[in-house]
């Protein structure tokens, strides 16, 4: 899957998640970008993720998320 | 993990137009209720009912009426994070005709906020209090092989969750709700765990026995979770990354089947299940087209791996029927093709005396269903119907949205368990005269031919030699008090709910004046019809709080029997005036004259419909009707309450 394909899911499950349709997302995106992106919504973005992509993600690779950028790499790495 | 329970597949689809009809509920005023209940209908993910959670939040917020859908607020204390699945419960309730408020307090405060009278969840004033607690909130502790210390440490968690009761009760009139536990996947001996004491395995089952015990006898409601886990598999329902990572009691992927399981209890406390199981007959009943295949052609045998599956299907219908769901038929067939297997197919398990109504024509679907409710006098709401057709289904869900209609898969071996996993019926108690009701609705029809015999409505009532028994609320009546209260709509003047605590306090208050009415003929006992409840009022009079009656003993006048007796007792209290409202909902029109009838005088009217009525005790005198009359127990009421 390229890069490409992977952020179009993305900004279907960032949409989903937190109910915007105006979400488009960039590498650099984090949590302080986004209104309500708290530790909850988080790891239901998380879930929602592994779920689109059919991958799991261990427990210290999602402590080591800083942005979408890093989620996409991880993505790639598994996908 | 089996997709019919994680993804509850007895319910449709969730459309693809899902995101755009979710906005539109922002301009929606008038059918908010309605629009909001159609968009939960479907199996949601839990984003999807995170999102709907938002969309009734807001709608809330802005003043908006979410009627006819009945409101209810439950308080949730938990040992694990729960912030996830209160969106999924407000949104689940919705599908189940309830408009959930949820109190939660902060993480881990289960015994503060249950033993401290004045905690947010005792200061919420809430209709119930989930304890949605997992075995890490437990204090347990293994004891291999000492059953002394192992039933010690069982007593001790039922000891904490009895005082957590206690403190709820002790401060509101909430129900409380607790959970089994789901035992963790993990074993230490293997299959030992089960037969050696002290083990977490062992422990959990003594706990879960124990709990279901205090229960019962506690008027409290269990939330089985440990055989919803179960049913899905313990290693699917606990997520040990999820507990470590968020403190999630289970898997994420298992919350809406959660959130709907706690949905249809909430939805029982207020008497919202299905009561009649409507039943297609070809290729649901028994395998085939009786039309085609004629009465030897179709498969319903024993040893047939096709009938089997339907015999399945009517064993289930039985067993409903047995603990008081009615059953009908709703086919299209022509009348007498469609009663032959009934009556002549030896394998058929399901006769026609077990059918209350036999609808077989070539109408369509809805209108049968129709014809259904109103001969058995019940709401659409609490039909369920079971057919193996997709386009039946699609008709009867887009005509009638308010009837049940679980998705069926292609295999019908797994009809039976498709039906059973829907919880359509699920109740919180069950009365003795469960065991009789669909028995009841069949009578009706024989008294209604009676009826048609005899004539005359009072040479008809005559022959039915009635008695009618009035007692006070005591103990022994009380979980069939509770369950009419909650159950009746049709015959029910103000439609006050109460809770198993709230009818034990008028039970227990000598200024409350209840009353549970029995009624007997010559077909059989009626078991308990009517329940009224009189408040004091001013000096001198008693507001008529609750009058209802069970619909299937309209036209007896039983109504005048019942105020007869109310005058009677407010003779003797020295209350010389009754007081009645009518409250209107959608679903009580049949009492809209009801005091007017009974001689009662308009007091006033509201804008809402509401109307206001008084009546002199000392003039007033009912008709009576011809029945014996029995009246019991007050004298001992006033005895014990004294």
């Amino acid at each position: 899957m390229d890069e490409r394909e992977i952020y179009a899911r993305l900004d279907q499950v960032f949409q989903d998640v937190f109910d915007e349709d105006s979400i488009k997302v960039v590498p650099e995106l984090s949590a302080k970008d986004v209104d309500g992106w708290d530790s909850l919504t988080h790891i239901r973005l998380i879930l929602t993720v592994e779920r689109a992509f059919k991958i799991k993600f261990s427990t210290s690779e999602i402590g080591k998320l800083e942005n979408v950028g890093d989620l996409v790499a991880l993505i790639k790495a598994r996908a | 993990m089996n997709p019919l329970y994680a993804e509850l597949q007895w319910l449709p689809r969730a459309p693809a137009e899902f995101s755009s009809r979710l906005k539109a509920l922002g301009s929606s005023t008038d059918s908010l209720g309605r629009d909001v209940q159609a968009l939960a209908l479907p199996s949601l993910d839990l984003n999807q009912l995170t999102k709907l959670a938002g969309a009734i939040g807001r709608a809330r917020g802005e003043g908006k009426s979410l009627s006819p859908l009945t409101p209810f607020r439950l308080a949730v204390l938990s040992n694990s994070t729960i912030d996830l699945i209160v969106p999924a419960l407000v949104a689940s309730a919705a599908r189940h005709g309830i408009a959930l408020e949820v109190v939660q307090p902060s993480y881990d405060q289960v015994a503060q906020e249950a033993l401290t009278p004045d905690s947010k969840v005792n200061s919420s004033k809430p209709d119930a209090v989930l304890f949605a607690l997992d075995y890490r909130g437990l204090p347990l502790k293994l004891s291999l092989g000492d059953p002394e210390s192992a039933a010690a440490t069982v007593q001790g968690a039922i000891g904490y969750l009895q005082a957590l009761s206690n403190g709820i009760k002790a401060s509101t009139n909430a129900v409380c709700i607790f959970q089994s536990f789901a035992p963790p996947a993990e074993s230490l001996f293997g299959s030992l765990d089960r037969t050696l004491p002290g083990t977490m395995r062992s422990l959990i089952d003594g706990i879960n026995r124990e709990l279901a015990e205090f229960v019962s006898g506690s008027g409290d409601v269990l939330l089985d979770v440990a055989a919803l886990a179960e049913t899905v598999g313990l290693s699917d329902w606990h997520d040990p990354q999820l507990w470590n990572m968020a403190k999630f009691s289970f898997s994420d992927q298992l919350i809406p089947l959660y959130a709907d399981h706690v949905a249809r209890v909430v939805a029982a406390i207020r008497g919202k299940s299905g009561k009649v199981l409507i039943l297609d007959l070809d290729n649901t009943v028994w395998g085939g087209v009786i039309g085609d295949d004629g009465l030897d052609g179709i498969q319903i045998a024993q040893g047939d791996a096709r009938g089997e599956a339907h015999l399945a299907v009517q064993r289930l219908a039985l067993d409903l029927r047995q603990r008081g769901i009615v059953l009908a038929v709703s086919s299209k067939n022509t009348d007498e093709v469609a009663r032959a297997p009934f009556e002549k197919h030896p394998e058929m398990l399901l006769k026609l005396d077990h059918i209350a109504v036999f609808q077989a024509n070539w109408n369509d679907k809805a209108t049968n269903i129709q014809a259904i409710a109103e001969e058995l006098s019940l709401g659409l709401d609490a039909m369920v119907f079971l057919d193996d057709n997709p386009v039946e289904r699609g008709l009867v869900r887009k005509l009638l949205p308010q009837v049940a209609v679980p998705e069926l898969p292609e295999e019908p071996a797994y009809y039976a368990r498709t039906l059973a996993a829907g919880g359509y019926f699920e109740a919180v108690a069950f009365a003795s005269e469960d065991l009789k009701r669909a028995g009841f609705y069949q009578d009706n029809a024989r008294r209604a031919g009676l009826q048609k015999q005899v004539g005359g409505v009072d040479a008809y009532l005559t022959s039915l030699e009635m008695t009618i028994t009035f007692q006070p609320f005591d103990a022994t009546g009380r979980a069939r008090i509770v369950q009419l209260i909650n159950k009746s709509n049709q015959y029910n003047l103000t439609t006050r709910r109460y809770t198993d605590p709230e009818v034990t306090e008028a039970e227990n208050d000598a200024s409350v004046f209840t009353l549970q009415v029995r009624l007997a003929d010559i077909f059989g006992d009626n078991g308990m019809i009517s329940v009224v409840i009189c408040r004091p009022g001013e000096a001198g009079e008693w507001e008529i709080d609750t009058w209802l009656m069970s619909c299937r003993v309209l036209g007896r006048k039983v109504e005048h029997m019942v105020l007869r007796e109310i005058l009677g007792h407010a003779r003797v209290a020295g209350i010389h005036k009754l007081m009645g409202v009518y409250r209107p909902t959608e679903r009580n029109k049949l009492v809209v004259d009801h005091y007017a009838k009974l001689g009662f005088a308009k007091a006033g009217e509201e804008e809402s419909g509401l109307t206001r009525w008084e009546l002199l005790v000392e003039a007033a005198d009912p008709a009576s009707a011809p029945m014996k009359v029995v009246s019991q127990g007050f004298a001992a009421k006033e005895k014990r309450i004294a």
